[in-house]
C-alpha cells in the first residue's frame, strides 16, 4: 500500500490520506475485509501527527469505506462498486456541463472543446 | 491502564517574580498525545515547566498531572514521568553504565534491557566519561534514561535543540515509536516550530508569560491564513477576523483566524496557508494593526 502525502498540496493532509485509500480502495488494491494499519504506525511511518491520522480514519469511517473496532482495527468495508463509479461518473459530468457552459459563453465550438480536452489531459 | 483523559491539565497557573509574571496559564495535554510547547527565550516555557514539576511554587492556580495533584501526589507522579533538560542534570565523572545503577534504585519500573538497547541505538559508549560526551551524545544520554523507565508522561525542556538534523529526526522518530500504545504522552517545550510542526498532535504558544494559543495543530493550521493586500484595502477587512497586521512598503499582509469564511467574505483576494512559524509571529503582534 502506497501512501505519499504532500505539503504543498493545498488539501489538509489527512483529506490527502483519505483520498488516497479511498482510490486504492475503489481501484480494488485494498479488499473488503482487509486491515488497514494502525492510525499510531501510519502516523509513525509518515511522520505525522496521529492526530491527523485519525481523522483521516473518521473521514473515511464517516464516508462509509472502513470500519474501527476498538482493540482490533480498521478494516476495509463492503463497497458498492457499481454505486461508487455511478457517483463519481456524475461528479465528472457535472464538471464537464460546467466547462461547456463556460466553452458556450465565450463562443468555443464543441470541437473547440474535444480538442481542449484532449490537451489538458496530455493529448491522450 | 490509568484512566485519565489528559495526561497534563494547566489551569489559570499564575507566578510572579521580579519583572516576569507567567500570568494565568491554563492548557491540556490529551492523554496518548504530543503536544508543542512554543515561545521565544524567556517567553515562560521553562517557568511553566518547573511549575508543573513543583520545582517552582506557584502562587496560584491548579495543576493535575496523569490524574493526580502536582504537589499532594508529587511522589507518586515523579516516579511515572520523565524529565530532559536543556542541560545535563548528570555528573560529568559518571559514566553510562553509571547512571542505569543510579536510576535502578530511583524507579521500580527501571529496564535495563530497554536502556542497553537505546544506548546500542544512539552509539553511546557505556564506559566512556559522560565529562568526554559531545553535546548530542549528553543529550541523548538523558533520553536514553527518560525513555527506559516505562515512564508515562514526558516532559521535554529545549529537548531537541541545539542537535543537528539528523541526530533531531532521530530522536523524533524514537519519540512517535514510544507513544505507539497510546497510554503515553509527551509536553515539548521548544523555540522552534520546525520539528513539532510535523509530529506535535497539539500546539500552545507562550508570550510574555501568557498563553497565546491553545489547540490542535491540524486544526489551527487550516483555519488561519495570511491575506495580501493593498494598504488601502485593509478598510475592507472585518477587524474581528483579523489577528494582526503586517505592513510593508509596498502592501499589507493579514493574519486571519478563519480562512474559509474568509475566503467567500473577500473573494478574489489572496489568502495564503500559514506555517506555525507565521501563526505564532503574528499572534505576538496580536491586535497591532501595522507592525512590520
Amino acid at each position: 500500500m502506497n501512501i505519499n502525502i504532500s505539503n504543498t498540496n493545498s488539501d489538509p493532509i489527512y483529506l490527502q490520506i483519505a483520498d488516497q485509500i479511498k482510490a486504492l480502495i475503489l481501484e480494488g488494491k485494498l479488499k473488503e475485509g482487509e486491515m488497514l494499519p494502525s492510525m499510531r504506525n501510519l502516523a509513525l511511518e509518515l511522520r505525522i501527527s496521529f492526530m491527523t491520522t485519525k481523522r483521516a480514519y473518521e473521514e473515511l469511517e464517516r464516508s462509509g469505506f472502513i470500519e474501527s473496532y476498538t482493540g482490533k482495527g480498521s478494516f476495509v468495508k463492503a463497497q458498492n462498486l457499481e454505486l461508487l463509479r455511478e457517483e463519481q461518473l456524475k461528479a465528472v459530468e457535472a464538471l464537464l456541463a460546467e466547462a461547456g457552459d463556460r466553452a458556450r459563453k465565450i463562443g468555443l465550438t464543441v470541437d473547440e472543446l474535444h480538442e481542449l480536452l484532449d490537451l489538458v489531459n496530455g493529448g491522450e | 491502564m490509568n484512566e485519565y483523559e489528559n495526561a497534563i491539565e494547566i489551569s489559570g497557573v499564575t507566578k510572579r517574580y521580579e519583572g516576569f509574571t507567567l500570568d494565568n496559564v491554563s492548557f491540556n495535554v490529551p492523554k496518548g498525545s504530543i503536544m508543542g510547547f512554543i515561545g521565544q527565550n524567556g517567553a515562560g516555557k521553562t517557568t511553566t515547566i518547573r511549575s508543573l514539576l513543583n520545582i517552582t511554587n506557584i502562587d496560584e492556580g491548579e495543576i493535575r498531572l496523569l490524574g493526580l495533584e502536582h504537589v499532594k501526589d508529587e511522589f507518586e507522579i515523579k516516579k511515572r514521568l520523565a524529565v530532559v533538560f536543556d542541560e545535563l542534570p548528570f555528573h560529568d565523572v559518571f559514566n553510562a553504565a553509571d547512571m542505569a545503577r543510579i536510576f535502578e534504585g530511583l524507579y521500580p519500573e527501571w529496564d535495563n534491557a530497554a536502556y542497553s538497547a537505546y544506548l546500542e541505538r544512539f552509539k553511546l559508549p557505556p564506559k566512556k566519561k559522560i565529562g568526554q560526551y559531545s553535546k548530542g551524545m549528553k543529550m541523548k544520554l538523558q533520553i536514553a534514561c527518560a525513555l527506559s523507565h516505562n515512564a508515562e508522561l514526558l516532559v521535554m525542556d529545549e529537548a531537541t535543540t541545539g542537535l543537528d538534523p539528523v541526530v533531531r529526526d532521530e530522536i523524533l522518530h524514537i519519540f512517535m515509536e514510544y507513544l505507539q500504545n497510546g497510554e503515553r504522552s509527551i509536553l515539548m517545550s521548544s523555540h522552534i516550530t520546525g520539528d513539532l510542526e510535523k509530529i506535535a498532535d497539539s500546539v500552545t504558544f507562550i508570550d510574555k508569560g501568557k498563553i497565546l494559543l491553545t489547540g490542535y495543530k491540524d486544526v489551527i493550521l487550516e483555519t488561519h491564513g495570511i491575506l495580501k493586500c493593498g494598504k488601502d484595502e485593509l478598510g475592507n477587512i472585518d477587524k474581528a477576523d483579523i489577528v494582526s497586521v503586517r505592513l510593508n512598503e509596498f502592501g499589507a499582509e493579514v493574519m486571519l483566524s478563519d480562512r474559509e469564511s474568509a475566503r467567500y467574505k473577500y473573494g478574489g483576494a489572496v489568502i495564503d496557508t500559514a506555517s506555525l512559524d507565521d501563526i505564532m509571529l503574528y499572534y505576538v503582534h496580536k491586535g497591532e494593526m501595522g507592525w512590520s
